[in-house]
């Protein structure tokens, strides 16, 4: 592909770098990335892909923008508020980098429709953004059994974690780690929660270079490891995780092959319980 | 004895199982954490079985999302 100025004046500082150079910097206008949520997590590292020049860009979510979600969904703006948050999340990704194809899933992931989207433009790596356990499981076994890489990550008060899943490679998957979702009835109320907004920021980047080095096929991932960060410790800790044989997705004898949609609580924020 | 728990050492009045562990170091809620001993995750059915040993490495696991973790 041919670079316009402008395209190598906006790239120079990538491709400046060796690892990058003019043929990295074209494999990220080529390639495709799936962001399912675009809140804490997914803000920020659908604004750091786009700025990298990710060529596409896929924006799941059927939520609005609402004004408590301006404390950490960076990609979201005062004026976005009851705004759909895939519209807004294509128009800050666009005024910022007109390269960028944003497809808008206005839709939350489910065992019906996760496959259609992860094919629907044949993605080269997922990030899941979510914030419910129903999603994080679903998004595991989805890619487990599509064979494509992603990048689990979880954020809470002051805590963070990730972990990337490469297919065929012996990588731990999220449900070797977790086999299944927290009973229901043990996570705790949403008045209890609560989440500093830089977290989303750091995980939700690191998710992004995660991306970025599959796309580029540079460095060494975090597949096998789980990474924690705890911000008030200021404490990165890379945690080995081997793969589980007795895994019900990707194990020795799986039973899970085809998805499951576990029940998701709702919460109720004005009263701070949960439904359902 | 000593163990390793999350990076850091402890000494514990042992032996003990893992659900004991778990009630010691006081998790709050051990349904929304995993536990690796030396490297290998252990099955939740195991918690009542396996007995912590000396110099074990053990790292609790912490389910996060949903606005929801095994920490407090």
């Amino acid at each position: 592909m041919d670079f316009t100025e402008q395209q190598i004046e906006r790239y120079s500082r990538h491709i400046i770098l060796s690892e990058v150079g003019v043929e990295g910097q074209e494999k990220l206008l080529n390639s495709k990335v799936l962001i399912i949520g675009t809140g804490g997590l997914g803000a920020p590292a659908a604004m750091f892909l786009a700025a990298a020049g990710v060529g596409t860009i896929g924006l799941v979510d059927r939520d609005v923008v609402d004004l408590s979600n301006l404390q950490r969904q960076i990609i979201h703006q005062t004026k976005d508020v009851g705004k759909l948050k895939a519209v807004s999340g294509r128009e800050t990704i666009n005024e910022m980098n007109p390269d960028i194809k944003v497809i808008e899933y206005h839709t939350f992931v489910d065992s019906s429709n996760i496959m259609d989207i992860i094919k629907d433009q044949d993605y080269d790596f997922i990030i899941d953004g979510t914030d419910n356990f129903a999603a994080k499981f679903l998004i595991n076994d989805a890619c487990v059994l599509a064979k494509k890489p992603f990048s689990h990550a979880g954020i809470i008060r002051f805590h963070g974690q990730l972990t990337t899943y490469i297919p065929d490679n012996n990588t731990p998957c999220y449900r070797c780690i977790f086999k299944q979702p927290p009973p229901e009835g043990v996570v705790p109320t949403c008045r209890e929660a609560g989440v500093l907004g830089v977290m989303g920021g750091v995980i939700g980047t690191l998710q992004a270079t995660e991306a970025i080095k599959y796309i580029l096929g540079l460095g060494d991932s975090l597949a096998g490891y789980l990474l924690t960060y705890d911000a008030l410790d200021m404490e990165f800790r890379k945690i080995k995780i081997k793969h589980n044989k007795k895994c019900g997705v990707c194990g020795d004898e799986p039973h899970i092959t085809s998805l499951i949609d576990y029940a998701q609580p709702v919460c109720d924020l004005s009263t701070g319980t949960i439904k359902g | 004895m000593k163990v390793q728990i999350n990076g850091q050492e402890k000494e514990l009045a042992g032996p003990l199982t893992v659900e004991e562990l778990l009630k010691v170091e006081n998790v709050k809620m051990p349904e929304m954490v995993s536990v690796e001993i030396n490297g290998e995750i252990l099955d939740r059915e195991q918690f009542s079985e396996v007995i912590v040993k000396e110099d074990d490495e053990i790292e609790f696991l912490y389910f996060m999302g949903g606005g929801a973790c095994g920490l407090y």
